[in-house]
C-alpha cells in the first residue's frame, strides 16, 4: 500500500485551529524555518482510512493468538483503557501542588504496595520505563550499593545465565559493569558447580530469569542465592516471566534482592506495537535508601513525594515514570485481587497442555514440566527434511497465528519458545496445537510449501538483507529510490529473533 | 488437561518449585473487584485529582496541554495496533512497521536529520542514548549540557553518566540565554553538546552560534528540540547538529502525568550504525513488492548482547504513532500555525503580565511559547494564592534554579486563549 506521503495533496489538511486574532509573533530572522518540513496533507477521512487500513495489515491479541514466548501476550480488558482516559488521570501536570493530585499519587504508592507483595520484597520505585531500564536501574542500585560499602571498586563483575535475554548483557555494559557468563545445566537448571567457580570477591551480582527463558524454574535456587550472599553480593530477578509464579513463589522468598516487573507483560498494558511499557523495580530495605528519586510515600492519610534522598541514584526518566501505564496495571492487579495466583496457574497449566499436545511433532530439549511457557526445537525437520525454526514459524501464519518466538534461547538450536498465557481458551489452544503438527507433516510431505510461507498474508517473506544492506529508514519522496528496479538474486533470509 | 498433561492436579504442575521457595498465604492485595466496582474505586481515585479540565493551568516545563486531535484518540484504539508486541516477524506487523517508517520520515523531516529511531522513553532519556552514541563516536569521556536545558533531562543524564565513564559538565546561562564563547571552552575535548531550542525558560538560544561552538572543538551538537516549535524553527540539521532529540509529548500525546509518552533521537548518516533502538527499513518481498522490516538489528541488544549500542527493546511505538497521526492532521501549514499562535498568544500573555507589574525575567530574549517573569513574591506563595481563583499560573523555577525563587515560568499553548491569559492576570494580581 501507498506510504501516507504518497497521499499528500499540496494544501489539504486534517482540521483548523482557532484564530484568536492576535498580532503575529516575530521570530528572529537567523533561527526562523526557511523550508516546511514535507508532512503529510491529508484530510481527516483520508487520514483515519490510511491507519484503517495500516491497522488491517497487522496483527494484535485482538486478532488472535499470540504465543510469543518471553513476551507474555495476553488479553487487555477494555475497561482499563477507558479508566486510563479519565480526564482526571489524563489531563493530570506533573508539577502540580501535592493537593492537587491525591489521587495519582494514591493509585501509584497501592501499585508500588501490591508489587511490593507480589515480589516478596520492601520498597518499590515505579519510574523505570520499561524492563531493561529497570534492568539497568537495578545494576545502578548495585553500583551505588557497594560504593556506600566502600567496595566499589573491587566488585566489577556481574553474572549472567547463557538462556539470558540479550538486554541483560547489554544493560551489564551500559551500567559499566564486566559481564561472566554461567553454563545451563543438561536439566536446564544453571550449573551450580560452574557459578561456584565463579563467585568470588569481584562479583557485584547476579542477573538471572526464574523460571528462565526454557520455561524451567530453577530447582537450586535457594543454593545459588546462597552461593551470592555469602559472597556478599547481589542477586538481580528479571521479571520477564513472572506470569509463571504470581502468589504462588516470590523473588524476595528466593532470594533475589532486586526484582523488575514488565507491566507490559504480567500486568497487561497493552504493547501497543512496541510500547510503551512499564518496567518498575522492587527491592529489599537495605537498597531502599539508592532508590531512584522523588519516592512515592504515605504520610498519614496524604501521599506526598519525597526528594528528599541523599543516597538517591538520581533519575532515570522524566518524573514519576509512565503514569498512564500505572493506572492500567493498577486496575488489572485489582481485578484480579489473590486470584492473581489463579492467573499464574491456568497459565501455567495452559502451556503445559500445549506442550503435552506437541511434544510428538517437535523436539523437547528438556523434558521437564513447563511453567508458563516452553521451549521445542525442530532441529529434526531441519536435518531430515531442511525445514527450519523460521519456516515452521512463517506457516502458522497461514492457519492464521501470530509465530513463536524464535531461535532464542541461544542454547537451544532451531528454538520454538511457545507462551501461551491464561487468556487462552482450551480450543484456542487445540486449534494452535493442530496446526503445529499440521506443520510437522506438512514439513515431510511439502518441504517447499513451508519454505515458501507465508502464503496469505498481505507481504510474501521480507528480504532483511536487503533491507540492512540498503538501510532505506525515511521515504525520499522525489528521490526515493526504487528496490524493485534492480532485480534481486534469491538469497538466504536473515531470520528475526524475539524477545 | 491435567490428564493429557499426565499429572492428578494443579498443584503437581509446580513440583519443581522447591517446598522452601513456595508461597503459602494468600496474596494481601484487596478483594478482586468486578468490572463495575473497580471503575468505582478509580473514578474515585481520579476524581481527587484537578485535572486540566478543572483548573486554568499555564503549567509547562516540558509537559504542555497542546490539543490532541480526536483522530489520535481512534488510530490508537485499533486493537489490531493497540495489542500487538514489537514486530518481529515483519509479514504479521506490515501496519506498525510502516506507521514507524512514516514516523521516522516524519522526524527526520522536522530536525533535518537522516536517520530517526523508531522511539525512545521519554525526552530524558534519548539525552543519556545521544552521550552513549557521541562517546562511542568520539572516543572522548566528557560530555556538556547546558543549564538552561530541561533539569529533568540534566539529572538523567547525571545518573547515566557513571555507566557510562562519562563526566558531566554544566554550562550556565546569562541571562537566560547560553553564550557561544563559554560553550566553546566548556566543549574541549567533549564528546557532545547538548543544548535545548526553546531551551527551559522558553527562550530562543542563538542555535545556530551553539551548533558551530560545539562543532570547532570536534563535539557533536545534539540539539533537543520540541517538535510543535519545528514548523516555525529551523531544523537543527540545518544549522550543524549531529544529532536532535526530544519530548515528543507535545505532539499527540495528552500530558497524563508525565507518561506515557516518547522520546525521538535522529541524527546524521554518520552514526547509522551507532543508533540506540529499533530501526524500521524498507525492503522487498520474495514476489519483489515493497514491504518493511526491522533492520540494522546487528547494532541490538537480541544479537549483539553486551556489545549492542543500547539496551533497549521495548520503546514508545503506540505513543510515538500518536505523535505521527497528530502531525498528519495538522500538516507543514497546521504545525507553524500551532507554533504561530503559541507564540503569539505566549507574546500576549507577557505584555499583558508586564503591564500588571510582572516583569519578563530576561527582558531581552525572544521567547516561544514559553516565558519567565517575576512573580513579586515568592513563586510557590503566588501560585497558593491564584489557585485559590481556579488558576495554576506555572511552574516555581526555585524548584531547580538558585536564586530564582521568586520567578514563574509560564506556558502558554494553542489551547489557552486570550481570554483565559486576562483571568491568568488578574488571578495573579489579587493578592
Amino acid at each position: 500500500m501507498k506510504l501516507i506521503f504518497e497521499k499528500s495533496q499540496t494544501g489539504r489538511r486534517g482540521g483548523d485551529l482557532p484564530n484568536y486574532e492576535l498580532p503575529p509573533a516575530k521570530v528572529p530572522d537567523a533561527l526562523r524555518r526557511e523550508t516546511p518540513p514535507r508532512l503529510p496533507e491529508l484530510a481527516e477521512p483520508e487520514i483515519v482510512r490510511h491507519f484503517t487500513e495500516l491497522s488491517t495489515r497487522n496483527f494484535g491479541i485482538d486478532t488472535g493468538f499470540y504465543p510469543l514466548g518471553s513476551c507474555t501476550m495476553k488479553y487487555n480488558p477494555r475497561v482499563n483503557e477507558r479508566l486510563a482516559m479519565l480526564p482526571g488521570f489524563r489531563d493530570l501536570h506533573p508539577y502540580q501542588d501535592e493537593d492537587a493530585i491525591q489521587g495519582a499519587l494514591e493509585l501509584m504508592w497501592r501499585l508500588q504496595e501490591a508489587l511490593i507483595e507480589v515480589s516478596g520484597l520492601q520498597a518499590c520505585s515505579l519510574q523505570p520505563a520499561a524492563g531493561s531500564q529497570g534492568e539497568l536501574t537495578g545494576l545502578m542500585l548495585m553500583r551505588a550499593y557497594f560504593a556506600d560499602r566502600g567496595e566499589g571498586d573491587t566488585r566489577d563483575t556481574i553474572i549472567t545465565a547463557d538462556t539470558a535475554h540479550g538486554t541483560n548483557p547489554a544493560s551489564v555494559t551500559m551500567a559499566g559493569y564486566k559481564l561472566a557468563k554461567v553454563e545451563t545445566d543438561a536439566r536446564g537448571n544453571v550449573d551450580v558447580a560452574h557459578l561456584r567457580e565463579m563467585v568470588d570477591e569481584h562479583t557485584a551480582g547476579l542477573m538471572l530469569t526464574n523460571p528462565s527463558t526454557l520455561g524451567l524454574f530453577d530447582e537450586h535456587i535457594e543454593e545459588i542465592a546462597g552461593i551470592f550472599h555469602q559472597a556478599g553480593a547481589l542477586l538481580y530477578y528479571d521479571g520477564a516471566n513472572l506470569n509463571a509464579v504470581c502468589g504462588i513463589s516470590r523473588p524476595g522468598d528466593m532470594g533475589f534482592d532486586i526484582v523488575h516487573i514488565n507491566l507490559h507483560k504480567t500486568f497487561s498494558q497493552p504493547h501497543g506495537g512496541g510500547g510503551p511499557g512499564g518496567g518498575p523495580i522492587v527491592v529489599r530495605d537495605k537498597l531502599e535508601p539508592f532508590l531512584p528519586v522523588p519516592a512515592v510515600v504515605q504520610d498519614g492519610d496524604r501521599f506526598a513525594l519525597d526528594y528528599d534522598r541523599p543516597k538517591s541514584i538520581g533519575k532515570v526518566r522524566g518524573f514519576t515514570g509512565p503514569f498512564g501505564v500505572f493506572v492500567r496495571s493498577y486496575a488489572y492487579i485489582r481485578s484480579y485481587g489473590p486470584r492473581l495466583r489463579e492467573m499464574s496457574e491456568v497459565a501455567v497449566l495452559n502451556a503445559n497442555y500445549l506442550l503435552a499436545r506437541m511434544r510428538e511433532g517437535y523436539d523437547l530439549p528438556y523434558d521437564r514440566l513447563a511453567m508458563h511457557e516452553f521451549v521445542l526445537s525442530a532441529r529434526t525437520l531441519k536435518r531430515e527434511h531442511g525445514v527450519s525454526a523460521l519456516d515452521v514459524a512463517k506457516r502458522l501464519m497461514d492457519y492464521g497465528f501470530h509465530p513463536p518466538t524464535i531461535y532464542f534461547p541461544l542454547v537451544v538450536p532451531e528454538a520454538l519458545m511457545i507462551e501461551p498465557t491464561e487468556t487462552e481458551a482450551k480450543e484456542t489452544l487445540d486449534e494452535f496445537a493442530d496446526a503445529m503438527l499440521a506443520i510437522a507433516r506438512e514439513a515431510e510431505e511439502d518441504p517447499e510449501l513451508l519454505h515458501e510461507a507465508p502464503h496469505g498474508r498481505p507481504v510474501k517473506r521480507l528480504d532483511e538483507v536487503l533491507a540492512a544492506k540498503r538501510a532505506i529508514v525515511k521515504y525520499g519522496f522525489e528521490d526515493h529510490p526504487d528496490l524493485g528496479a534492480t532485480p534481486q538474486q534469491p538469497r538466504q533470509l536473515e531470520a528475526q529473533k524475539g524477545a | 488437561m491435567l490428564a493429557a498433561i499426565g499429572v492428578s492436579s494443579v498443584e503437581e504442575l509446580f513440583r519443581d518449585i522447591p517446598e522452601g521457595v513456595r508461597f503459602e498465604r494468600e496474596l494481601d492485595i484487596g478483594p478482586a473487584l468486578s468490572e463495575q466496582e473497580l471503575s468505582r474505586h478509580l473514578e474515585e481515585l481520579a476524581a481527587r485529582n484537578v485535572d486540566s479540565g478543572k483548573e486554568l493551568s499555564f503549567l509547562g516545563a516540558g509537559i504542555y496541554d497542546h490539543y490532541v486531535p480526536a483522530v489520535v484518540d481512534t488510530v490508537l484504539q485499533r486493537g489490531e495496533l493497540l495489542t500487538a508486541y514489537t514486530p518481529y516477524q515483519p509479514e504479521m506487523s506490515q501496519g506498525v512497521l510502516q506507521a514507524i517508517f512514516e514516523y521516522q520520515t516524519v522526524i527526520c523531516e522536522l530536525t533535518g536529520m537522516d536517520v530517526s529511531n523508531a522511539s525512545g522513553y521519554d525526552g530524558t532519556t534519548v539525552a543519556a542514548d545521544a552521550c552513549f552514541v557521541a562517546k562511542h563516536a568520539t572516543g572522548r569521556t566528557k560530555v556538556v549540557v547546558t543549564q538552561a536545558t530541561n533539569p529533568q533531562v540534566r539529572q538523567v543524564v547525571k545518573t547515566y553518566a557513571p555507566g557510562f565513564g562519562l563526566e558531566v559538565v554544566e554550562v550556565p546561562h546569562r541571562g537566560g540565554a547560553t553564550d557561544p564563547d563559554e560553550l566553546r571552552e566548556a566543549a574541549t575535548d567533549a564528546a557532545c553538546v547538548i543544548f535545548q531550542q526553546p531551551n527551559f525558560f522558553g527562550v530562543l538560544e542563538p542555535a545556530p552560534e551553539l551548533a558551530a561552538a560545539a562543532n570547532e572543538t570536534g563535539a557533536i551538537a545534539v540539539a533537543h528540540v520540541d517538535p510543535i516549535s519545528l514548523g516555525v524553527l529551523e531544523a537543527p540539521g540545518v544549522y550543524g547538529c549531529g544529532m536532535a532529540i526530544g519530548e515528543g509529548q507535545s505532539a499527540g500525546n495528552y500530558q497524563s502525568f508525565a507518561g506515557p509518552h516518547y522520546g525521538f533521537l535522529a541524527a546524521k548518516h554518520d552514526f547509522i550504525r551507532r543508533m540506540p533502538g529499533r530501526i524500521v527499513g524498507e525492503t522487498l518481498d520474495t514476489a519483489g513488492e515493497r514491504g518493511y522490516v526491522l533492520t540494522l538489528q546487528t547494532r541490538e541488544q537480541h544479537i549483539r548482547r553486551e556489545k549492542a549500542t543500547s539496551n533497549i527493546t521495548t520503546n514508545q511505538t503506540l505513543l510515538a504513532l500518536g505523535g505521527l497521526v497528530h502531525l498528519s492532521w495538522l500538516g507543514p501549514q497546521g504545525l507553524r500555525e500551532v507554533g504561530e499562535t503559541c507564540m503569539s498568544l505566549a507574546q500576549y500573555a507577557k505584555s499583558r503580565l508586564a503591564e500588571a507589574g510582572f516583569q519578563p525575567l530576561f527582558p531581552e530574549q525572544t521567547t516561544f511559547k514559553e516565558f519567565a517573569i517575576g512573580a513579586g513574591r515568592n513563586a510557590q506563595d503566588a501560585i497558593r494564592t491564584t489557585r485559590e481563583r481556579g488558576v495554576h499560573p506555572g511552574y516555581a523555577l526555585g524548584r531547580d534554579y538558585e536564586g530564582l525563587d521568586d520567578a514563574l515560568l509560564v506556558a502558554v499553548t494553542e489551547r489557552r486563549t486570550p481570554a483565559d491569559i486576562d483571568r491568568l492576570v488578574e488571578a495573579l494580581s489579587t493578592r
